[in-house]
């Protein structure tokens, strides 16, 4: 069996957003697998960004049910909790993310995103920006400020900590040597990679990347998949991304999601999608047997 | 939306691509513009042209401040006329800027031309990063000897509480405005808000200023709360006139409820600080007959003095400080981007409501400070105006910058000072300064920010354009 059937961290059913009397999603359902690299594509429009939105909280879907799952699925829990109007179970493992606002989805439920149009804190220098990541555990660490004023040991053994994390994650995206320059004047390849280690300094469970890959070379698209690799196998982070670059797509997911106007019309490992006659007929827009050999060099070029 | 297939990964890498080019433009144009080396015939008319620049700069800035001199006269002030000085000062600029045009500033064949260098007339962010310590150790030092130097005389006194009790003002409205992002026209309620707290908790219930100080603070951070819950989700312009109606509707209360604020009357009779319960009064039990000096009446004035110095740099060391705490760097970041700000999981409410109440912490401290060195407060001296001097300090003195808003408030408060005997004109000139100002140096005197935390150990400045102004 599959790990997003048998074991899935984050589960999205009968997910639909409207806005006023446009449908973006329609009955959206599917797993994400714990420790997977699962993809969301489709053609543009097609509501692969809103489904980030309502999954990070940043909409509030119209219907539906988004979940994690912390530790381990648990689906008696979760019809409980749903049943019983509450956000989260007692011991924090399972989360209704369609209940909870944006930033205590990624504060407690420990999803952290980018954004497809990079959104650094640009006037920040680069270490200051995954010092920002870590507000919450810092902010802990200085008593809510009181302690941080009066510089008490364990407000520095805080920043030791989120200075130690931060260089590690540095130095896993190659800018140790930026550190101290500000974000804005990275190149783009790079704040790419800057915002990835940002959210991997908030120390997620599941990290979501909307079109990582946007506007890279291909040196640094490879790039992009060893640390993606990375953050998998060495880190088990679940990954949630969306992308057009299909050479990132076919070559790293574990899953793929192919949504169309809002409703999944593929959903399977990377082979199946790719033979799937209504992926190549949605992206391509024609009969499918006329453009059988364009269409998979379309989409694994 | 552009069409589907593979064809739009292809553009979206043009799109990377442009942004990148842009990006690089951008990074070069924070270097200040060198020309190329003229023709040799032109040098001497570049050097010229440069050195009349240069004069009449001078005779900008000699005219008002030194050509002009109010001078005390039988029934108020009068001005004379010193235009010997302004001529001297004028030609040395000239004279001297020329023969540097020549001589000087002509390595690798290349000139100086006078936008280079008067984006250096402030030494920039490395520069001052140098004087950083010393700097500070040799203003403080001055500060506290200040009232014992020769011309430290009343005048002289007053003056400088103006401008440390601005000083305050600004520094903590700068957490709000520089850090937080956040555009508070309304910040004079919150002195309001410390002024009236003190006198009525002083005359009512006949408290001693050292214990009215910090409920005065408390209050005026409780009214920043007030304020920040229903301008939480206003942004921009639409907060800015928010807050300036705040800042009205705080006037208009105190003017209009008689029985508490006593109204337009204002309250009166609002006891002087004491040291440790000494008055600094004539009499048996004042602090001259107590530590056996002459009376005089200078001596209560250095006191506030003092107590006003501490305040200040009470309220300086603590936003330095939160600047490099989690929760500034949350302000920070709140400028920058809020959005970002809570997909990384901040509160961005109760990030906003800390900025709000500490600001109107500090505005209350310097509210109690006002009024108890006044002695007597109404309505009168909390309007719309007063926000927009301690507002345009900030602005002035370069958003977030602690060091450009000391500079800006002594440039205001001399502007103000020097052009007193000209009466309906002074506002009008003070306002072209500050214009020239803005398109001088448009983000304001001090406009690099420091990192709150490095890696290496030296703080590398970020240059003022890439640092967001905030939209909040």
């Amino acid at each position: 069996m599959n790990r997003w059937e048998s074991d899935p961290i984050l589960t999205v059913e009968h997910l639909t957003m409207r806005f006023g009397g446009l449908v973006a999603i329609d009955d959206l359902s599917f797993s994400v697998g714990r420790g997977d690299i699962t993809a969301i594509i489709g053609p543009n429009g097609a509501g692969k960004t809103t489904v980030f939105n309502c999954v990070t909280g940043f909409y509030k879907p119209t219907e539906g049910r988004i979940a994690i799952a912390l530790d381990k699925a648990d689906a008696e829990t979760l019809e409980r909790l749903t049943a019983g109007g509450q956000r989260m179970s007692e011991d924090r493992n399972i989360l209704l993310l369609d209940r909870m606002p944006d930033f205590e989805i990624a504060r407690d439920a420990r999803v952290a995103r980018t954004f497809q149009n990079i959104r650094l804190f640009g006037g920040m220098t680069v270490l200051e920006n995954l010092f920002v990541a870590q507000h919450n555990k810092l902010m802990l660490a200085s008593n809510y400020t009181i302690g941080g004023i009066f510089g008490l040991s364990r407000y520095r053994k805080g920043q030791d900590d989120a200075l130690g994390r931060a260089r590690y994650w540095l130095e896993q995206i190659d800018l140790i040597d930026r550190a101290d320059d500000p974000a804005a004047d990275l190149p783009y390849g790079a704040q790419r990679r800057l915002e990835i280690a940002r959210a991997m300094c908030t120390g997620p469970k599941l990290l979501c990347l909307d079109e990582p890959a946007a506007g890279l070379n291909p040196r640094e698209s490879a790039e992009l998949n060893t640390l993606l690799r990375f953050i998998r196998d060495e880190h088990g982070i679940s990954v949630l991304l969306i992308e057009h670059d299909m050479g990132v797509v076919m070559e790293i997911s574990d899953h793929i999601v192919v949504l169309d106007y809002g409703e999944k019309i593929s959903d399977g490992a990377a082979d199946f999608v790719r033979h799937d006659p209504k992926v190549i007929a949605a992206y391509l827009g024609v009969e499918d047997e006329e453009v059988e050999t364009p269409a998979e060099q379309g989409a694994s070029g | 939306m552009a069409n589907t297939t593979g064809e739009s990964a292809l553009d979206t890498g043009a799109v990377g691509a442009e942004i990148e080019d842009e990006r690089r433009a951008e990074a070069v144009r924070g270097e200040p513009p060198f020309t190329e080396h003229p023709a040799s015939g032109d040098r001497l008319a570049a050097a010229l042209k440069d050195a009349v620049i240069a004069g009449l700069i001078a005779l900008a800035l000699a005219g008002p401040m030194v050509g002009l001199r109010t001078e005390t006269a039988i029934g108020g002030l009068s001005l004379s006329q010193h235009w010997l000085p302004v001529a001297v000062i004028v030609a040395v600029v000239f004279l001297g800027r020329l023969l540097l045009n020549l001589f000087v500033w002509r390595t690798g064949g290349r000139t100086k031309p006078i936008t280079a260098t008067s984006f250096r007339l402030l030494p920039s962010g490395e520069q001052l990063e140098k004087w950083r310590w010393p700097g500070l150790v040799a203003a403080i030092a001055f500060t506290i000897v200040m009232p014992f130097l020769p011309f430290a005389d009343r005048y002289w006194m007053d003056q400088a509480i103006v401008v440390l009790t601005y000083c305050m003002l600004g520094w903590g409205l700068n957490v709000v405005v520089g850090l937080a992002g956040l555009l508070d026209l309304g910040y004079v309620a919150f002195y309001a808000v410390g002024a009236y707290s003190f006198a009525l908790l002083a005359t009512n219930f006949d408290l001693g200023f050292w214990v009215c100080l910090p409920m005065a603070g408390i209050l005026a951070a409780g009214w920043g709360l007030i304020l920040g819950f229903p301008v939480l989700r206003l942004r921009g312009d639409y907060l800015a006139i928010v807050t300036l109606a705040f800042g009205e509707i705080i006037r208009v209360v105190i003017i209009n409820w008689y029985d508490f604020t006593n109204g337009p009357d204002g309250i009166s009779g609002i006891p002087r600080p004491t040291l440790f319960g000494i008055p600094f009064e004539r009499g048996d039990d004042g602090f001259a007959a107590v530590f056996g000096l002459e009376y005089s009446s200078i001596q209560r004035i250095i006191f506030l003095y003092y107590i006003i110095l501490v305040l200040a740099l009470v309220t300086n060391f603590v936003t330095l400080r939160l600047r490099r705490l989690p929760v500034g760097r949350a302000w920070e970041a709140l400028r920058e981007d809020e959005i970002a700000c809570r997909s990384l999981g901040i509160n961005t409410t109760n990030t906003k409501l800390t900025a709000f109440a500490t600001g109107a912490m500090f505005g209350g401290f310097a509210g109690s400070f006002f009024a108890t060195r006044q002695g007597f407060i109404s309505p009168e001296s909390f309007t719309a105006i007063e926000s927009f001097i301690i507002l345009a300090v900030v602005v002035l003195g370069g958003l977030g910058s602690q060091l450009g808003i000391v500079i800006a408030v002594i440039f205001l408060n001399t502007a103000f000072e020097v052009l007193r005997g000209l009466d309906e004109y002074r506002m009008l000139i003070v306002g072209l300064m500050m214009v020239l100002i803005m398109v001088w140096r448009p983000r304001g005197l001090v406009s690099t920010r420091r990192p709150s935390v490095t890696l290496s150990g030296r703080a590398k400045a970020v240059r003022g354009e890439l640092v967001g102004e905030g939209s909040g």
